[in-house]
């Protein structure tokens, strides 16, 4: 199950390897076993219902959480186990889009954009000008540096976080619900950036979604996670004709499934008469 | 055992809050790296906070000055010695009234903007978001606020004492008449400037520490949502209040 993911034209080797992944919150168990294998240059999708745990796998990932059990390597290196330092030297690779853009609300686009590259390299201040507005003009928003965060629209501020993420050409970008709240010509624009970012610049991109329409047009190969677990993979044209009850009652958004309405079913209905 | 358990952290929680910011002061401070993007950003912070509490400042200090300069008078005159109002009301301003009301008008309009910024910042995913770009957010949000505060709060104070004489000038020597030259020369012979002025400006040095200090932790350890800042922005006005006043008997019992 796992091989699909790893097998592609560009290596055999996995950028992003995921063996038995248990992480709790105290009692509960949020992911339980999961185990993935992430090709290098592909745009992987992890869908499932809301609260599941797709974030966590991205937190998992990037190093701001450690898992309980199990393990997780990029490029053959341990995360778990990576001191700090080591850590802040590998988050300089990755690049992150979070849900509403997380834009320094105290800081111009230009000085958003700029921020990275000043904390992370000693480029002259030329060059960081030329590289900021290279960035910015890529995502079509070229002119509009000295505009501060509160003027921009959701699509633009988004496109703007973007260029952040982007600016120190990570090899690994991920995508928190990049596109909710946008409105559809913002999400086609998005979408093809980062369609576009990925290819041109050979990146693995890491998309967290529940957007099953959404994701179905740009990811190459999705993971559906349900409670705790991997209901099922492959690429998305595969899994909406999926007999697996799980992944047939996520893409096909049914109401009857597997996927229980309750958070924890009640034992019995006389606990709503107390 | 459970509500053992529960009055045992009720007590230990004030104790574990004050390590944690002591923590909070020290890996701020640690690693601090004085290059020109973070003197920029203290700059620019102290123009922020600390210039734009000038005009609340002044106005305040002014009539400080003048109501102090009301009571002295009105108290003196049954002892036939008003005319020692500028001693009166210049020691009690440079030595107590000055950076304790200035301490507690900064917490009041600045202390609380900074917890509400970062605790905003946090909730908005700013804070997380630097953290993935692996910049360090307490030295890129928290110290420049730190330091802002520091350099603020004795500048302002300075301010308000000035102002503060100046309302007392107008009062004692425009309206209840006394002589201006008496005025003076007392202001002259009575206040000591190392022990009066300079006293002041260290405890105002120590009181915008502490301020700054409860605003900055406050804002970064503030629950992400909106009930959770405003709690942090509560509890810094409300702290700090308390702090300085505990502050001050100290200081004061060390300076005097």
């Amino acid at each position: 199950m796992e091989d699909t993911a790893t097998s592609g034209s560009h290596s055999d080797a996995p950028i992003i390897r995921i063996r038995d992944l248990v992480f709790r919150r105290g009692r509960r168990t949020i992911l339980d076993g999961v185990s993935m294998n992430i090709r290098r240059g592909s745009i992987v999708a992890f869908m499932g219902p809301s609260g599941v745990g797709k974030t966590t796998i991205l937190r998992l990932i990037s190093g701001q959480l450690q898992p309980d059990e199990g393990s997780i390597e990029i490029n053959g290196r341990q995360i778990s186990s990576m001191p700090w330092r080591e850590l802040k030297r590998f988050r300089r690779n990755i690049g992150v889009l979070l849900q509403d853009g997380a834009l320094f609300t105290d800081l111009t686009v230009f000085e958003n954009i700029a921020t990275p590259v000043r904390e992370h390299t000693e480029l002259p201040e030329p060059l960081v000008r030329r590289l900021v507005m290279s960035k910015l003009n890529a995502v079509g928003l070229g002119g509009i540096e000295d505009r501060m965060p509160h003027e921009l629209s959701g699509g633009m501020a988004r496109r703007v976080a973007f260029a952040r993420a982007v600016v120190l050409d990570p090899a690994i970008m991920l995508y928190d619900e990049p596109m909710t709240g946008l409105d559809p010509i913002a999400v086609s624009t998005v979408r093809t950036l980062m369609r576009e970012t990925n290819d041109a610049l050979g990146l693995t991109s890491i998309v967290v979604t529940h957007n099953v329409n959404q994701m179905s047009q740009l990811v190459d190969y999705c993971y559906i996670i349900a409670s705790g677990r991997i209901a099922g993979e492959g690429p998305p044209g595969e899994l909406k004709n999926s007999s697996q009850p799980s992944v047939d009652q996520f893409m096909n958004g049914k109401v009857e499934g597997p996927i229980p309405f309750h958070y924890q079913p009640p034992d019995t209905p006389w606990g709503l008469l107390d | 055992m459970a509500s053992a358990e529960t009055t045992l952290n009720r007590l230990t929680g004030p104790v574990r809050e004050a390590g944690q910011c002591l923590m909070f002061l020290f890996r701020m401070l640690a690693g601090i790296r004085l290059n020109l993007s973070v003197i920029q950003a203290i700059l620019q912070q102290t123009y922020l906070i600390g210039a734009r509490s000038l005009v609340i400042i002044m106005i305040c200090g002014f009539f400080v000055g003048m109501v102090l300069s009301l009571q002295a008078i009105n108290a003196l005159e049954q002892f036939g010695a008003s005319d020692q109002v500028s001693l009166l009301v210049g020691k009690s301003l440079f030595r107590e009234l000055g950076p304790v009301l200035t301490a507690l008008l900064f917490a009041g309009r600045a202390g609380t903007s900074v917890t509400a910024e970062i605790g905003l910042m946090k909730a908005t995913n700013q804070i997380e978001a630097m953290e993935l770009m692996a910049i360090d957010p307490v030295q890129r949000i928290a110290l420049p606020r730190f330091m802002a505060g520091v350099i603020s709060v004795p500048l302002l104070t300075a301010m308000f004492n000035a102002l503060a004489i100046l309302g007392s000038v107008v009062f004692s020597i425009g309206v209840m008449d006394l002589d201006s030259g008496i005025y003076w020369s007392k202001l002259q012979t009575g206040i000591y400037f190392y022990k009066d002025f300079v006293g002041g400006l260290w405890k105002s040095l120590v009181f915008g520490g502490v301020v700054s200090l409860v605003a900055v932790y406050f804002g970064y350890s503030a629950r992400p949502t909106g009930e959770g800042v405003g709690t942090a922005t509560t509890n810094t006005v409300v702290l700090s209040s308390v702090l300085i006043l505990i502050f001050d008997f100290i200081m004061t019992s060390f300076l005097t």
